[in-house]
């Protein structure tokens, strides 16, 4: 959920909006964001959590530490694998999908 | 109340009767009858000197290092509450025990902020309920920088161990 | 893209800023900051809490707006700040360092430079116990950044492990983006930060729970529930003890680690010393590390606080451009410097860090034979 307002940072800016998609098991849902989200931010402010399932034992995985460190949060963008999307700023357009 | 509750600033952050009255920063309980007072609850080593700086008439010493626990002078200090929204530890409040009902100032950064006559609970250190009190002033100033100034009014008793507000949900604005 | 540069600084946090701002103050002319996230500032800009130390620190100020300081400082004197740029490899060869660096849209590119000065700062630590990777199960600074710099709070009722400074500080400010802190668990018989922290929370009504860790987090595709028990004067965990919160997200907030892949890859040396958060390599008192122009500062140096970062970043640039200074001014800069380091690291919460960089300062003269070059 949305931080909308706080007691040091303020009322959000409603910045630039911008749609990506988010594709899962061939189907692909379209999602907003603010132009300063990342790929990660806007999926869980737009409520999903989960990103992706771990290859043997296809374990739910999400973020972990946020700064692109621990690659927890990757996913498919753009066509592109194991994309660190904590660390990916949207754009309009964008492919993500669910590995 | 449980039983055995962790007491002392470097077992739990909550000071002992003793750690409290021993604290150079914590002004004599015949001061806070004479009118406002700023009472400084750092008790540890930590650097810093935000509050000794702030102090318009010097009435905080902290010297060098900075590590070392700030002293209040409580004839010096006239309860400007200056010091209050300059503590990055938000750990300074301002008593004043010289009248009826007991006026407490601390910081408040949270959201809502509360209206000057509005009733809020009143919590202890521990975040317990203790008595309902009347907001009596909010103030703020840019150079505070988002920490509001609010002072409520509680029975004598609870002065020493009112340190934090809840706004009651629904209470008319 | 291919470049020279004079200094190359990585990490823009508060320690590489400060060193490449102090490099450029002191006649370094062409200095080259990269960071690979989307934002400069490294932990400052998610800090919205005022900062501690002297004034010379900023304290009193909150984290975001000195991150802000520090980037104009930076941008004003000339420096270059590329974000987005990660550091994939680096080569050591005498005086010239190589530094391969990739970015999104420019691709791999090298830079020459002679002098690197590393401020990688560190990465959160993490506890395995049944449901660890469950998603919700997360880093406290990885909360603090979704929150504080994208305004996402992933879930409402939070379970912070760690009682340290992070700990509390994240769970403060949990508070105040509106979420519920149901408690802060801390497996030692006292709290790991300062008093004034878990004050800040006692009172609002967070329980600090002592002696108490997590047991496991239980869940589906998110955390549900997580399940703390307390542990006895052994350490071990008492069986019967356990409580069951109900939580949809967990905190970890225990310990920081630097980050000294980069150091390690360059073939610095290093120590490992727990009052520092373990490995991290040693230096001299210029913060020079083992190799020749290869410096360090900031958490990375070890696991300290703003105020020491930016101190240390100073002194790292001074380090790096005590070139442009006479040896005088260059020394005396130093010796400051340190005194103002001491300083901070003075009292109880310091002292362990205070003796540790002796060690590293003893440790750099054996391991080299010299105390500086």
């Amino acid at each position: 959920m949305r931080v909308w307002d706080h007691p040091i940072l303020g009322p959000l800016k409603r910045a630039r909006e911008v749609t990506f998609y988010l594709c899962r098991n061939g189907k692909c849902e379209e999602v907003k964001a603010f132009e300063r989200d990342t790929v990660a931010s806007a999926l869980l402010a737009a409520g999903y959590r989960v990103f992706r399932y771990s290859d043997k034992y296809r374990e739910p995985r999400s973020v972990f530490c946020a700064i692109g460190l621990c690659n927890s949060c990757i996913m498919v963008v753009d066509g592109q694998p194991n994309v660190r999307t904590c660390i990916t700023p949207v754009r309009d357009g964008m492919k993500v999908e669910v590995p | 109340m449980e039983a055995e509750e962790p007491t002392g600033v470097n077992v739990i952050g909550i000071p002992t009767d003793e750690e409290f009255w021993k604290c150079p920063g914590v002004p004599s309980l015949k001061r806070m009858k004479r009118g406002p007072v700023a009472v400084i609850e750092c008790f540890q080593e930590i650097p810093c000197n935000v509050c000794e700086i702030a102090c318009p008439r010097g009435a905080i010493k902290v010297g060098h290092p900075i590590t070392n626990v700030p002293i209040l002078n409580e004839d010096a200090c006239v309860g400007c509450k200056l010091c209050i929204p300059v503590c990055p530890g938000l750990a300074i409040f301002v008593v004043d025990l010289s009248s009826d009902e007991a006026k407490v100032s601390l910081p408040y950064e949270m959201l809502p902020i509360p209206k000057v006559g509005e009733r809020v609970e009143v919590l202890d250190r521990r975040g317990r309920f203790l008595t309902e009190g009347r907001v009596i002033e909010v103030l703020y100033a840019d150079k505070f920088d988002r920490t509001f100034i609010v002072t409520v009014s509680v029975p004598k008793e609870y002065a020493l161990h009112a340190r934090s507000i809840r706004v009651i949900k629904g209470e008319k604005r | 893209m291919e470049a020279e540069y004079d200094i190359v600084v990585v990490g823009s946090g508060p320690a590489g800023l400060s060193a490449a701002a102090e490099a450029l103050r002191r006649g370094c002319k062409r200095v080259l900051v990269v960071d690979e996230n989307p934002i400069p500032g490294g932990q400052l800009f998610k800090q919205i809490h005022k900062f501690f130390g002297s004034k010379e620190h900023y304290a009193g100020i909150r984290g975001f707006r000195i991150g802000e300081i520090l980037l104009n400082d930076v941008e004003k004197l000339g420096g270059t700040v590329l974000l987005r740029t990660s550091v994939i490899g680096a080569s050591y060869d005498g005086g010239t360092k190589t530094l391969w660096l990739n970015n999104p849209e420019r691709g791999v590119g090298k830079v020459r430079t002679r002098k690197v000065i590393i401020a990688t700062g560190a990465k959160e630590n993490v506890i395995a116990f049944p449901g660890w990777t469950l998603p919700g199960v997360m880093g406290a600074g990885a909360v603090q950044t979704l929150v504080n710099i994208y305004r996402v709070l992933p879930s409402r009722r939070v379970l912070m492990v760690g009682s340290g400074n992070v700990g509390l500080i994240v769970s403060y400010q949990l508070l105040q983006a509106g979420a519920e802190v149901v408690a802060v668990v801390e497996i030692l018989p006292r709290i790991g930060g300062w008093a004034v922290h878990a004050a800040k929370v006692l009172r609002m009504g967070v329980p600090i729970l002592l002696s108490t860790t997590v047991k496991e987090v239980r869940g589906v595709e998110w955390v549900e529930e997580a399940v703390v028990w307390r542990v006895g004067r052994d350490g071990r965990p008492v069986a019967g003890s356990e409580t069951v919160f109900d939580a949809d997200l967990v905190c970890l907030a225990v310990g920081l680690s630097p980050n000294v892949e980069l150091t390690r890859m360059l073939g610095c040396e290093h120590i490992y010393l727990k009052a520092l958060g373990g490995w991290t390599p040693i230096h001299d008192e210029k913060m020079e590390t083992t190799l020749r122009g290869v410096y360090v500062c900031g958490d990375v140096a070890g696991v300290e606080e703003a105020s020491i970062a930016i101190e240390e970043g100073r002194l790292a640039g001074i380090g790096a451009s005590c070139e442009f200074l006479s040896r005088e001014e260059c020394s005396s800069l130093v010796e400051e410097s340190w005194r103002r380091l001491d300083e901070l690291r003075s009292g109880p919460f310091g002292e362990p860090r205070k003796e540790a960089k002796r060690l590293i300062l003893k440790e750099f003269k054996q391991r080299t034979g010299s105390l500086s070059r």
